[in-house]
């Protein structure tokens, strides 16, 4: 369903699916006219659809955090990093690695580094998370 | 009709992020976890988003307009530069320190509870402050 849904918005509308590029570009305002119009209606039913599901068929399992500044600190840095590196796991991860991509296959090695070693040092060391 | 296509696309996303696992921030944090209980199966998430994905670039290769008109994005030059890594590498840390990216965070914001908003606070405001504190880093050094 993912490479699906990324594959109709390539060939159907020519963009990539990359979540944190279309929430980014909506947020920080440097997505403009049409682009910006596609990347709310994405983002709508990106959110919807699971809220539908949520009201029809009950909460899917997420386990959370409650720690809130474990909360914070990862939300700045996924928000930054993507931004930063253009690209999460969508953009890079599926839509960069299936093009064989060097700039995706790259930062899907760092990002899975990093996320392997953070919960490594967090969890088995410090047992935080 | 772009639109419509949007925003079917982002709710085919969004529920194929729910039922493959995506949203289940433990689930994913067992997938980061390789050194301790390591529960591989997303990787078939991975691999199974990718298989049309690559029938699709070579599809789209043989075209110059998506069929609802415009472009077909260019590949990017493949520079790999520092903001690539470094960026790449705080996401990371991010993701396993939460289980959470920017696609699930947002898919889950309708069950994700307080929690689930606090981090997407949190990732929108790093979104936006991005650019300027990258400019004024670089005018720093």
């Amino acid at each position: 369903m993912i490479g699906t849904a990324a594959a109709v918005f390539l060939l159907m509308n020519g963009r990539i699916m990359g979540a944190s590029g279309l929430l980014g570009g909506v947020v920080d305002g440097s997505r403009k006219g049409a682009a910006r119009s596609e990347a709310l209606w994405f983002l709508a039913g990106l959110i919807g659809a699971p809220l539908l599901w949520h009201l029809f068929r009950g909460a899917p399992p997420t386990q959370l955090t409650s720690n809130v500044a474990v909360l914070i600190a990862a939300g700045l840095c996924v928000g930054f990093g993507t931004r930063l590196a253009n690209g999460c796991t969508s953009g890079h991860g599926v839509c960069g690695i299936s093009r064989l991509s060097v700039r995706g296959i790259t930062a899907t090695v760092f990002y899975l580094v990093a996320g392997a070693v953070t919960v490594l040092v967090f969890r088995q060391m410090l047992g935080v998370i | 009709m772009r639109g419509l296509i949007a925003l079917a696309a982002g709710g085919l996303f969004g529920l194929g992020l729910l039922t493959s696992g995506m949203t289940d921030t433990a689930k994913v944090q067992g997938w980061l976890d390789v050194f301790g209980a390591w529960d591989p199966t997303l990787a078939f998430v991975l691999g199974g988003a990718i298989l049309p994905m690559t029938i699709a670039w070579r599809v789209a290769a043989r075209r110059r307009e998506a069929l609802l008109g415009g472009p077909i994005p260019a590949p990017s030059d493949a520079k790999i530069t520092p903001q690539l890594a470094v960026g790449s590498g705080l996401f990371g840390v991010g993701w396993g320190l939460s289980g959470l990216c920017p696609g699930p965070a947002m898919a889950s914001l309708s069950f994700g509870g307080w929690q689930g908003l606090v981090f997407f606070v949190a990732m929108c405001a790093a979104m936006m402050a991005q650019p300027r504190v990258t400019a004024a880093l670089a005018r720093g050094t």
